[in-house]
């Protein structure tokens, strides 16, 4: 069967982790695996941009990493979970990270969540939304 | 000879085991969550299994990037428990069971499903929230599990069509296992949910009462749903719910449902239960 990764583009505010872009994010990914030890964390921690440098990131990669822009590090190739030892070293939950990515700050993105969270309607397609 | 007597769905949000490893399950926002599992602690008490097969996910716990198995099994003696960034969770090493697990393993290779094979192989949340859930907090797991990763992080997973096929081999393989075990298979993670992008947070409880209903009453219509549906319906991680199928696929044609339940939400996700035994049994 011919692969399509196309047909995840016109999803809305999403970025879907297709074998094509986990190539792009290869060492980036990988650099968050590496903070899966205690040792790593803090080395990473003492000095953040060495830490980097000693992985083959792109520059803009090391950039988002050093912004924690969660947003700019999926659309060049992270994926969450692998991006959650970064924020994992932060002390951040997967709520508070995750919020950042979104248009809300965290107390309206937890409030918006127990009100039963977001609702699909509306955020089926691009084209529907006039993004595309 | 060994028989599959349950089938367990379950989400597996890592907040969840946070709550439980911090004592935090009495406290409001968690407690009607806990409160619907208490169901399940009662029945897994007086339903133990001697193994269970848990297919869960690997979330960058102990699969990095290198190798990406689409399925793959465990067939050690023990399995350590990862540490997803914040140190490996406080509960006991997960016990394998590697007589049966090797059968099994060894019948679905047999059986044209290639999967790879793990001597060595740490569990994360995916797999130890559903144990937390079902069992509360022994000193030592009740059960011996096999664990059955899956690649759902990757595009392309495996389809929906082969998940269910997978969990029919699984049951073809536990039956001609000689010794009489007590089997019970778990399909962990779900329900809609999504953790990444500017729509994240989405939750389609609708949607997910609708993918219990036909996962118990029509599996075989439900295996054709495609990756696109699930992320765009049920969020781009919801697409977890392929796992249920290989759980549903082991209990044979007919299953009756011993409970459900729903709650939203759990950190960023849609939390769904079913306790479902297979009819022939």
């Amino acid at each position: 069967m011919k692969p399509n990764f196309e047909q995840y583009d016109d999803i809305p505010g999403t970025t879907i982790f297709t074998m094509d872009l986990a190539r792009q994010g290869f060492h980036l990914n990988q650099f968050c695996m590496s903070l899966r030890s205690a040792a790593n964390r803090e080395r990473f921690k003492a000095d953040e941009r060495a830490y980097l440098d000693e992985w083959e990131m792109k520059e803009d990669q090391k950039q988002a990493v050093l912004d924690r822009d969660f947003q700019r590090m999926l659309d060049l190739g992270g994926n969450v979970y692998f991006l959650s030892k970064i924020f994992a070293s932060d002390g951040l939950s997967y709520v508070q990270a995750v919020s950042t990515m979104t248009d809300m700050n965290v107390e309206q993105y937890q409030a918006m969540m127990l009100a039963g969270g977001r609702s699909p309607d509306g955020w089926r397609s691009k084209k529907e939304r006039g993004e595309a | 000879m060994a028989r599959i007597t349950a089938g367990i769905a379950t989400s597996h949000v890592p907040a969840v085991g946070a709550a439980v490893d911090m004592q935090r399950t009495e406290e409001p926002y968690w407690k009607p969550m806990f409160d619907g599992y208490e169901f399940s602690k009662q029945w897994m008490r007086e339903n133990t299994p001697d193994v269970a097969i848990i297919i869960y996910n690997d979330h960058a716990s102990y699969f990095g990037m290198e190798i990406m198995p689409t399925f793959a099994m465990g067939i050690g003696d023990s399995f350590a428990i990862c540490d997803e960034g914040y140190g490996p969770r406080p509960v006991p090493v997960v016990e394998g069971a590697p007589d049966l697990a090797t059968h099994v393993c060894a019948s679905l290779i047999l059986d044209d499903f290639d999967m790879t094979i793990l001597n060595v192989l740490e569990v994360d949340h995916g797999l130890t929230v559903p144990m937390s859930l079902m069992f509360g907090t022994p000193d030592k797991w009740p059960t011996k599990v096999i664990p059955l990763p899956v690649n759902v992080v990757m595009n392309p997973q495996p389809s929906g069509e082969r998940c269910l096929a997978l969990g029919k081999a699984i049951r073809r393989a536990v039956a001609s296992f000689d010794d009489d075990l007590n089997v019970q298979v778990w399909g962990t993670g779900g329900m809609s949910h999504q953790i990444q992008g500017a729509r994240a947070g989405l939750i389609n409880l609708p949607w997910d009462i609708q993918f219990m209903d036909d996962l118990i009453a029509q599996p075989e219509v439900l295996q054709y749903k495609s990756h696109l549906e699930y992320m765009v319906e049920a969020g781009s991680e919801g697409v977890e719910l392929i796992m249920w199928l290989i759980m549903r696929g082991a209990l044979g044609d007919q299953v009756d449902e011993v409970y459900r339940f729903n709650h939203v939400p759990a950190s960023n996700t849609s939390v769904g239960h079913l306790i479902l035994t297979p009819k022939d049994n």
